[in-house]
């Protein structure tokens, strides 16, 4: 792997920061849990924790679990956009409360992008709103149109082009606001593998320029493992870490390292501790995670 | 929790919200009428009772089956013939679209207008009420059928052949349950379009029926009888429409 | 133009061609319908003799009137009401059997509320259109996708700036469609009310010419009433294509 992620990491341009380990801490969940009240009749739902997680600065992480296991609440919690039911978030080492911070930049999971706007203007949105000079706006937008390959789609509206690229809008929408802790919550949930290899090659070029911290949830145990310094492997509901697994990818890569035999044997270990998490999930008994069929 | 019990509930909240406005119309209206008097309109409970006097008059019955006569009439044939011709202009994908500019056109028509129309050609009495009343309700329907057809799934009928079902088959087990909720919902605006077209058309070009009634006690300053008819009506139409309403979402949830 | 379009206008033309045939041949008798063409040039002549001034000023305002009150009261109501989920569960049913009551009966009781003048007419043309209004911002309050209110956070907006900048652009089909039916409907409850019970504007003059067995008259306003009613939807079905053209899959 090494020489390939090498030429990568000198064509990038990359390897001026420092490797991730233990570095600032940039985001910390103290004790978070979500409850809330059931649809029908009483009681609540417990929907996520307690759990605790530190993010550190300039890190890639990726969350996988299983399905209704919270990720997506989990990711909106650290946002500022739902408020835990206990526990606390500090961003930057300030509380998190009812508000998102400054800094913080959040891709959706659905087309998040403004229909009316054209895809120029969705991703000035952001930047006309915190009051930038003209000139800038006009400069920044550029940049990220280029940077994220739009080139020739910046007047179109988003209806008019793919689900692909319009995830791409929605990521240089954040992306021009230059966040500090850009939160994915499954970006590429609705595209397709290519698509999303390449889309993950993306946001790693995205991640090595920006030099930002990055959590990314996921239901694609290859593509968190891909991808990630750190993948945290979540519980059924109510979601805890159950594992966080380190990769010890080099800073400098991209997609191809699913070449390696490293890829396969993490990505196999994260699928044995969710599997049966997994089978919860879905109301089934663990079989005993013994193999398949006779 | 069982779901019987939270839909009874549901049942009895919503019955409560509906009883709830009620008193706050009775109030708004017992305020107007404290408002204006006398002369303009009557209290909600002179109404009741004026209404129930009115119920044990022969001459009230007697206008009562002339509207429901041409209202039974007008509902049939605006659904028969919004029906069929909703099925043909949804299934020959060309001629709906050529028509249903021109059905909205018409949609938006204040088609009072074209009473004089009607009156020539059908001259006084029940045909033109309900021509009028045809009229007015035909359009919904043949719009609704027309988008029910057109927005089956075709995969749906991918499936009917997959299954190797015949024509019949398919109509009665794959097209039907298809669109009749969606036919349903214009057959119930139709409904209220249709009692629309009725009453006004009793309004001014008939000697009998409830709209005949209302016109007549306000040419004659009866108040209090013109109040008790147009409470009548309304009554009428909202249990109706709400009936339909009910049968209706039952229809939608669970196509 | 399309060829359903050629197709349509095709089939108008052949219909007013057939009624013409069909009067100037006689088969249909005079007293009945007269030739298309005749109510066009009556049309004009009216048109060019400043006959239907008066009565067009007076429609038009009372509509342009009840149009004005159903939109902006409608839409401030819709806004209210979706922000108070308690005010919501109550109105739901009046608003759900709105519709089925045949508004036109509140006629007589609203001429002896207000008197005979124009606002009997504004205030069924209003209540026509109104309830129109407040269904479809209430439709469109509903539609707007939740990640947009969490895109409008993440950006960190104010409450004013997420409603005019993210929640009105998103909810604005629904919209419109509220604005063509308030439309539509304050049309027919003006022109309508003027028909049955009042004492002027296109609605009266056709009752008027009907009483007076001027059927020249009466079916050249009935021909300006088709005309107006096909080019006002016209209009609006092109304007609305306009606005949605860019939100519309290519």
């Amino acid at each position: 792997m090494a020489a390939s992620a090498e030429e990568d990491k000198a064509r990038a341009g990359g390897g001026a920061r420092a490797q991730p380990g233990p570095s600032a801490l940039h985001a910390q969940l103290k004790g978070i849990a979500k409850s809330y009240p059931a649809a029908e009749g009483h009681g609540v739902v417990h929907a996520l924790g307690p759990l605790d997680l530190d993010l550190y600065a300039g890190e890639f992480m990726a969350v996988v679990g299983p399905s209704g296991c919270g990720k997506t609440t989990l990711l909106e919690t650290i946002a500022g956009l739902t408020a835990p039911s206990a526990g606390t978030v500090s961003f930057e080492g300030r509380e998190v409360k009812g508000r998102v911070p400054e800094g913080v930049g959040v891709v959706f999971q659905e087309d998040a992008c403004l229909p009316w706007l054209s895809v120029w203007d969705n991703i000035a949105f952001g930047l006309r709103r915190a009051g930038a000079a003209a000139e800038d706006v006009r400069a920044r937008v550029d940049y990220a149109v280029s940077f994220m390959g739009l080139g020739s789609f910046a007047g179109t509206y988003p209806a008019q082009l793919s689900g692909g690229m319009r995830q791409r809008v929605c990521i240089a929408r954040t992306l021009v606001l230059e966040p500090r802790l850009i939160l994915l919550d499954e970006p590429f949930g609705a595209l397709d593998q290519q698509t999303r290899l390449l889309m993950g090659d993306e946001l790693l070029r995205l991640w090595r320029e920006t030099k930002a911290t990055i959590l990314l949830i996921t239901h694609a145990i290859d593509e968190g493992v891909m991808l990630a310094d750190r993948v945290g492997v979540m519980s059924a509901r109510p979601g805890r870490f159950i594992e966080l697994v380190e990769t010890g990818w080099p800073q400098a890569r991209d997609s191809r390292i699913v070449e390696e035999e490293a890829f396969g044997r993490l990505t196999a270990h994260v699928w044995s501790k969710l599997r049966a998490e997994s089978m919860k999930a879905l109301g089934r008994e663990d079989d005993g995670g013994g193999g398949g069929r006779p | 929790m069982s779901t019987a019990i939270v839909g009874e509930r549901q049942w009895l909240r919503r019955a409560l919200d509906a009883a709830m406005m009620l008193v706050l119309l009775v109030i708004a209206w017992q305020a107007l009428y404290a408002a204006v008097g006398e002369v303009a309109i009557t209290s909600p409970l002179g109404t009741v009772v004026k209404l129930a006097a009115l119920l044990h008059s022969q001459a009230f019955w007697r206008n009562v089956s002339a509207s429901a006569n041409a209202l039974a009439v007008s509902v049939v044939i605006a659904s028969a013939a919004g029906v069929a011709a909703g099925l043909a202009l949804g299934f020959h994908r060309f001629s709906g679209v050529v028509a249903e500019p021109i059905l909205t056109a018409l949609y938006t028509l204040p088609k009072v207008t074209l009473y004089p129309l009607v009156l020539l050609i059908f001259g006084l009495g029940i045909s033109a009420k309900i021509a009028f009343g045809v009229m007015h309700g035909v359009i919904p329907v043949i719009l609704f059928t027309m988008s029910a057809v057109r927005n089956i799934d075709p995969v749906h009928l991918k499936t009917a052949r997959v299954l190797k079902l015949t024509a019949l088959q398919t109509a009665a087990t794959i097209l039907a349950p298809a669109v009749v909720p969606e036919i349903f919902t214009g057959l119930r605006v139709g409904f209220a379009l249709t009692l629309l077209g009725v009453i006004i058309g009793e309004m001014f070009a008939s000697q009998r029926g409830l709209g005949f009634l209302i016109i007549n006690s306000m040419n004659t300053h009866d108040v209090p009888t013109m109040m008790a008819v147009i409470m009548a009506l309304i009554v009428f139409a909202v249990i109706v429409s709400s009936t339909l309403l009910a049968i209706d979402r039952r229809l939608h949830r669970r196509g | 133009m399309s060829r359903a379009s050629l197709v349509r206008l095709a089939v108008v033309a052949g219909f007013l061609l057939f009624l013409e045939l069909l009067t100037r041949t006689g088969a249909i008798d005079r007293l009945v319908l007269i030739p298309p063409s005749e109510m066009a040039v009556h049309l004009w002549s009216m048109f060019r003799s400043g006959a239907l001034d008066a009565a067009m000023a007076e429609s038009f305002s009372n509509i342009a009137i009840a149009f004005l009150l159903s939109v902006t009261l409608g839409f401030a109501a819709g806004l209210i009401i979706h922000a108070l989920p308690r005010l919501r569960r109550l109105v739901d049913p009046l608003l759900a059997s709105y519709y089925a009551v045949p508004f036109f009966v509140f006629y007589p009781l609203l001429i002896a509320i207000f008197g005979l003048n124009r606002w009997p007419l504004i205030a069924i043309g209003f209540a026509f259109g109104a309830a129109a209004m407040v269904i479809a911002t209430l439709n469109g309050l509903d539609r707007v996708p939740r990640v947009l209110r969490k895109v409008a956070r993440v950006h960190r907006l104010g409450r004013g700036e997420e409603i005019f900048l993210v929640i009105l652009p998103a909810a604005s089909p629904h919209l419109f469609t509220g604005l063509k039916l308030a439309l539509a409907y304050s049309f027919i409850g003006v022109l309508a009310g003027e028909f049955i019970l009042s004492g002027g504007g296109l609605g009266y003059s056709i009752a008027y010419a009907y009483d007076a067995f001027d059927n020249q008259t009466m079916y050249a306003l009935m021909l300006f009433v088709l005309t107006l009613a096909v080019v006002l939807n016209a209009a609006l079905h092109l304007w609305e294509q306009r606005l949605l053209r860019r939100r519309r899959r290519a």
